[in-house]
């Protein structure tokens, strides 16, 4: 029963945990802040986080920052088809909006796939975690570093 | 097969939710099924009374127009208040805990006053200073532009304003929907409005008197008399948000002026796209953001032990700020006292400050700013105490505490009193607001929106107040 009445969104909801349960507590955790200089669109800071030295080079850490900001500018950018999207959305009533989904939805999609495979491939290995920004109201991005307790 | 929770069922903020889930509304929702049966009445007398006469005697094109107009509107209505208007998730305890950490200022023991960590934040966005301010409640610094609803106890991205006609807040993702239903009830109410008077006019034509034509079609003169009066309110609320978009600001921004130009320096809205176009069609037609609340998601056992480490959390560290007196911004220097004790344990010293600091505005030092041009007279700070841990209050936004102008400067301070009251369900909603407003301004708050006493008034800056030789309006408001 529970599964047959999933609409997408939940679907993408249930996908943007990380698998194993989500990140587990009670470990350090570093915080990568919002960048607001450009305005409000999302966007994280790219500085490398002194706690993370040991672990991960620098290049893997930016690469990883700068391909999530490259996916939210994606979501985010006022392109034509967007737009297109929001003045039919507004002439149908927005009743649209109740079997379609945004273009916004189908980025942060792509990003839960994202962040999955940079932790099956980057992080997990080394003992971190990257969480999913949207699980975290886009605020951070959240790394656990898992078999360091929290100071 | 067991009960599925979801996450809706342990959200921390005060809104409602229908449809399992899919539908969520501000607490008090009253005012809300006002407005849909206002719309609903006079559409269905316009459909009754005027529609087959006007359809008969003018064109069938009328009840097509009347129809697909009310359609919209109420499905604008319908997608203003049950979306979420962009609430933003509430920190973590670790998250909270870090952030704790970062503003943590180290308190040496033998200092005589206490302290408190500064509780604003600056960034730059496009080279303008914004202060993003700590949410007591969401333990979070808000975003640009976000503010905290004390209505729904949320924090909202792009907050505009709480508006209990749509019995929800409008923010960053619903502001579209509400634009969209108010225009369209603009024009709604100006067709039945016209349509009203044709018909009353073409029932006089044949030099009957004006009572048989009331008598024949008692409908359209109920009809016109309630579009006569909503009209001009209405046309007005859509001509300010069309101003509001168009400059890609939001109604709360307005009313403290946020990019009014203060003491000679140059203020632009770092988010506008820089023309009319790009504004509107940002605002309105933009990439729709997706709600972060993920509401309708199934309840684990870790979210669930999560969510209740919040709570305990909160108590815990309400108890630590409720001994904070007086907040002041690093850049400002020392910390003032006010109440002049610095013990900061008992409970029962927290009453008699609180006491002395709620008489403290009715005497001179908090009177003078607002009528203007004292100098440097603003250190005076109040802030809201009340005993949180013996009342067991829900946790309060100290939003009220603002930061002490720098000195040498010449300007009017402003003054925001608010009792705590206001965010606990169980006291009396006794918010003495003192914010000295431009009359203009207030003038203009009330004629446009309504909703003077639901808004965010709680960090009016001084560049709404200073403006001109107005004496400043000392605004009671009880919400």
């Amino acid at each position: 029963m529970p599964m047959s009445n999933h609409t997408p969104l939940e679907d993408m909801s249930a996908g943007r945990g990380q698998g194993g349960g989500g990140p587990p507590q009670n470990c350090l955790k570093v915080y990568i802040q919002r960048d607001y200089s450009e305005g409000t669109m999302v966007k994280f800071q790219t500085r490398f986080p002194s706690e993370l030295g040991d672990r991960l080079d620098r290049q893997s850490f930016e690469y990883t920052i700068n391909q999530l900001n490259n996916y939210f500018a994606e979501a985010e950018r006022a392109s034509c088809s967007t737009y297109c999207e929001g003045c039919l959305a507004c002439l149908t009533g927005y009743l649209i909006y109740i079997c379609t989904e945004t273009h916004y939805e189908k980025c942060l999609r792509k990003i839960a796939k994202f962040v999955s495979e940079q932790n099956d491939r980057v992080y997990r290995p080394r003992g971190l975690l990257l969480t999913d920004p949207t699980t975290r109201g886009l605020r951070l991005i959240e790394i656990s570093v898992l078999d360091r307790p929290a100071s | 097969m067991p009960r599925i929770t979801r996450k809706w069922e342990l959200f921390p903020g005060r809104n409602r939710f229908c449809c399992d889930g899919r539908v969520m509304m501000a607490p008090e929702t009253g005012v809300f099924y006002v407005t849909v049966c206002l719309i609903a009445g006079t559409s269905g007398l316009f459909f009754a009374f005027d529609c087959p006469f006007l359809a008969e005697n003018i064109t069938p094109a009328i009840p097509v127009i009347g129809g697909l107009l009310f359609i919209f509107v109420m499905s604008a209505l319908f997608r203003t208040s049950f979306s979420d208007p962009g609430v933003i998730p509430r920190a973590t305890p670790e998250e909270a805990a870090y952030i704790e950490k970062q503003i943590e200022v180290p308190n040496n023991g033998n200092s005589p006053t206490y302290r408190p960590p500064p509780r604003t934040k600056e960034v730059l966005v496009r080279g303008q200073p914004v202060k993003l301010k700590y949410c007591f409640t969401c333990k979070i610094f808000r975003p640009p532009r976000a503010s905290h609803c004390s209505l729904c106890d949320n924090c909202v991205e792009r907050f505009d304003h709480h508006c209990p006609w749509v019995g929800n807040c409008v923010g960053r993702r619903n502001y579209r929907y509400f634009y969209a239903f108010i225009v369209s009830l603009a024009f709604l109410c100006v067709f039945i409005f016209a349509c009203a008077v044709t018909h009353l006019i073409m029932l006089t034509r044949d030099n009957k008197p004006f009572l048989e034509a009331v008598r024949l079609s008692p409908g359209s003169v109920v009809v016109g008399v309630v579009c006569f009066f909503s009209v001009w309110s209405i046309l007005g609320l859509a001509g300010f948000h069309t101003y509001l978009a168009t400059s890609n600001q939001t109604t709360n921004e307005d009313i403290k002026g946020s990019f009014t130009s203060k003491r000679g320096q140059e203020s632009f809205n770092p988010y506008s796209q820089r023309n009319i176009c790009g504004n509107c069609f940002y605002v309105l037609c933009g990439p729709a953001p997706p709600s972060l609340i993920d509401r309708r998601g199934v309840v684990t056992p870790e979210y669930r032990a999560e969510q209740e480490r919040v709570s305990e959390d909160c108590i815990v560290t309400d108890k630590t700020y409720g001994t904070v007196k007086i907040v002041q911004p690093q850049s400002n220097g020392v910390a003032v006292p006010i109440s002049g004790s610095d013990d900061t344990g008992s409970t029962n010293n927290l009453v008699s400050n609180h006491q002395r600091q709620q008489q403290q505005p009715h005497s001179s030092p908090h009177v003078e700013p607002m009528n203007g041009n004292v100098v440097n007279n603003s250190s005076q700070i109040v802030s809201n105490e009340v005993p949180l841990a013996s009342l067991n209050l829900a946790p309060i936004d100290i939003d009220e505490i603002e930061p002490l102008p720098a000195p040498g400067i010449r300007q009017t301070g402003c003054t925001v009193l608010s009792t705590a009251g206001l965010e606990s369900p169980g006291l009396p909603p006794v918010a003495t607001v003192m914010t000295p407003l431009s009359a203009s301004r207030l003038r203009l708050l009330q004629d446009t929106t309504m909703i003077e006493s639901a808004l965010d008034l709680d960090s009016l800056e001084e560049a709404s107040i200073g403006r001109g030789s107005q004496a400043g309006l000392i605004k009671l408001g009880a919400i």
